[in-house]
């Protein structure tokens, strides 16, 4: 009897270690980058261009090439991911082939960016002739993102009970009917959370536009799909390895780490929002 | 017990059913679960507004037999069938049939109670907005309407817009049943319409079943032998697929031909 009870205690010790190591070494994380950054933040740093070599001014257009290649990335990689998904669960017969293809996609989420960056200058930049470009950069972090946003919208399809699909059938609905008033509007909640938390991955990716559009440093803000563009974690990047006075902007990429975080976490926020919203929608 | 109740409607039911038309024929038919028959050989025809009790050991096939009549076993993989069922004379395997049509035409309530996530009023009017019905004072007299017909409207009318997941498991399965009642098919199929029930609401069931067969055709799945013998005109018993032996319910119950039906039907069997 003792003895069990000592094993408990000692299991119980180590998952709660577990669980203070990961959530410490994230806190140090986060107390890092926001300390060292928020000096760095000022109204300046947010809305103008870089200066004198990057070493002063701000990361605006940085800021504004992010915010419109996720938009791109968002408009290829939200409808065709729901729409795959859909038909891999509502309308594919469960066959071998259906069991590749799915396996296929839980597979590529796995590739590396790098290899999704070269597959996008090769398919969008060369092929296409798209050049470097948001464009180019955007449809390759769509397709990037594509494995998450299909797999993510399955899972909430497959959360949505059979006797809902049935119910509807059996009253006359078609197959699309059903889906679109039954299965649907209880599943969108998980589709989007899955959608955007992948968004937010992509919005913080460097290997994939490196080569496809990313600029190192541009005068003007992007005023077409087709122009090059700055990128926070393409900036970061730079700041903190390419440029010939590290030392010196250190401060600024901390600010520019920091922005891409606060980013990220307000697209997360923004899931769990729409999350929340729209089950409330349902449970009306 | 079983006799008794019985007793009280002998005679004059059989006579009268007896003249309405054919509505449905099961002609020699097989049903397969990829290789497992779940269904063999039923030969069947059912009378135009009367109520038939499909009653059997667990497992030997009544739901799947149910299903066959709006096809929604066409929504599992690997089932097969061979043979015909028709319904006013009509294939409803034949290929040029609409099944959505088919399905508009005979109703289902289902074994397990699935009410939609949506409120009262909204699971009962769904099968009228799919079917394109637009006239918002139409739905809401329909809606009344089939609330009233399957006895749950007096529990209801006040709270129309409230979530249907609040309702207890057999309310629930009276909602099921008003849905289905809202797009007026003309068979409807009833698998365990009472199992969740109360003495109370099952009463309330067994009397609608009664209004409604003046409407409807009804096919109802049961395990309770008194109420087989109370609400339907014909009784079919199954086992292991087969069906052992269909008659008028009164027959089943007073002299089956058939031992082993004597042995279900009186509780003796197993
Ligand atoms: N989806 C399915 N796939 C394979 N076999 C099935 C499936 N559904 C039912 N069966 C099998 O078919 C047989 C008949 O099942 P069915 O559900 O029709 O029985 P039932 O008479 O309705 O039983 P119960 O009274 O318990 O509801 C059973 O042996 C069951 O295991
Ligand atoms: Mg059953």
């Amino acid at each position: 009897m003792k003895n069990k009870n000592v094993t408990q205690f000692i299991g119980f010790m180590f998952l709660r270690l577990c669980i203070v190591l990961v959530i410490g070494a994230l806190c140090i994380i986060l107390y890092d980058i926001f300390s060292k950054g928020l000096p760095a933040i000022s109204w300046e740093f947010l809305t103008e261009s870089p200066k004198k070599g990057m070493t002063e001014g701000g990361i605006w257009p940085a800021i504004v090439g992010t915010f419109f290649v996720t938009v791109i990335t968002a408009l290829l990689s939200i409808p065709l991911g729901m729409g795959c998904a859909i038909y891999l669960n509502e309308y594919a017969k469960d066959g071998k082939l259906t069991r590749l293809i799915r396996m296929s996609i839980r597979n590529l989420s796995g590739v590396p960016s790098i290899v999704y960056g070269l597959f996008g200058v090769v398919l969008f930049v060369q092929m296409m002739h798209l050049d470097t470009c948001i464009l180019s950069s955007g449809l390759t972090l769509g397709l990037m993102t594509l494995p998450w946003t299909i797999t993510a919208s399955e899972e909430a399809l497959k959360s949505v009970p059979q006797s809902y699909r049935d119910g509807s059938l059996a009253l006359g609905a078609t197959k699309w009917q059903s889906i679109q008033t039954n299965v649907l509007p209880y599943a969108v909640p998980g589709m989007l959370t899955g959608t955007i938390l992948g968004l937010a991955r992509a919005a913080g990716e460097t290997a994939p536009i490196l080569f496809t559009g990313a600029a190192f440093f541009l005068p003007f803000l992007p005023k077409n799909w087709s122009d090059q563009f700055m990128a926070l974690p393409y900036h970061l990047y730079i700041m903190s390895t390419q440029h010939h006075a590290i030392a010196e902007v250190r401060p600024l990429a901390y600010g520019t780490a920091l922005v891409l975080i606060v980013l990220v976490f307000l697209m997360n926020l923004a899931a769990i929002i729409a999350r929340y919203k729209l089950r409330k929608i349902r449970l009306e | 017990m079983v006799d008794s109740i019985v007793d009280i409607k002998t005679t004059t039911k059989a006579d009268k059913v007896s003249t309405n038309q054919i509505k449905i024929q099961v002609k020699h038919f097989n049903f397969y679960y990829d290789t497992v028959q779940a269904l063999k050989n039923i030969q069947m025809d059912i009378r135009m507004n009367t109520v038939v009790g499909i009653i059997g050991p667990s497992g030997c096939g009544k739901s799947t037999f149910l299903r066959c009549f709006n096809r929604m076993n066409d929504t599992i993989n690997g089932i097969r069938y061979e043979g015909v069922i028709e319904i006013d004379g009509r294939n409803i395997f034949d290929k040029t049939l609409d099944v959505v049509d088919l399905r508009r035409e005979v109703g289902m309530v289902f074994q397990k109670s699935n009410p939609f996530p949506k409120s009262i009023f909204e699971n009962v009017a769904y099968g009228l907005k799919i079917n394109g019905i637009k006239d918002q004072n139409f739905i809401a007299e329909r809606v009344e309407y089939s609330l009233r017909g399957a006895a749950l409207w007096d529990e209801v009318k006040d709270r129309l817009n409230k979530s249907a997941f609040a309702l207890s498991g057999g309310q629930q399965q009276r909602l099921c049943i008003a849905r289905a009642l809202a797009v007026e098919p003309e068979v409807l199929l009833l698998d365990e319409p009472a199992s969740a029930l109360d003495p109370i609401a099952t009463a309330k069931v067994e009397e609608l079943i009664h209004e409604l067969k003046k409407k409807y055709t009804i096919l109802i799945v049961t395990h309770n032998m008194q109420q087989a013998a109370r609400v339907s005109d014909y009784t079919a018993f199954f086992m292991m697929g087969e069906l052992k032996e269909y008659d008028v319910t009164n027959k089943i119950f007073t002299n089956p031909k058939e031992k082993i039906t004597e042995d279900y039907v009186t509780g003796r069997f197993g």
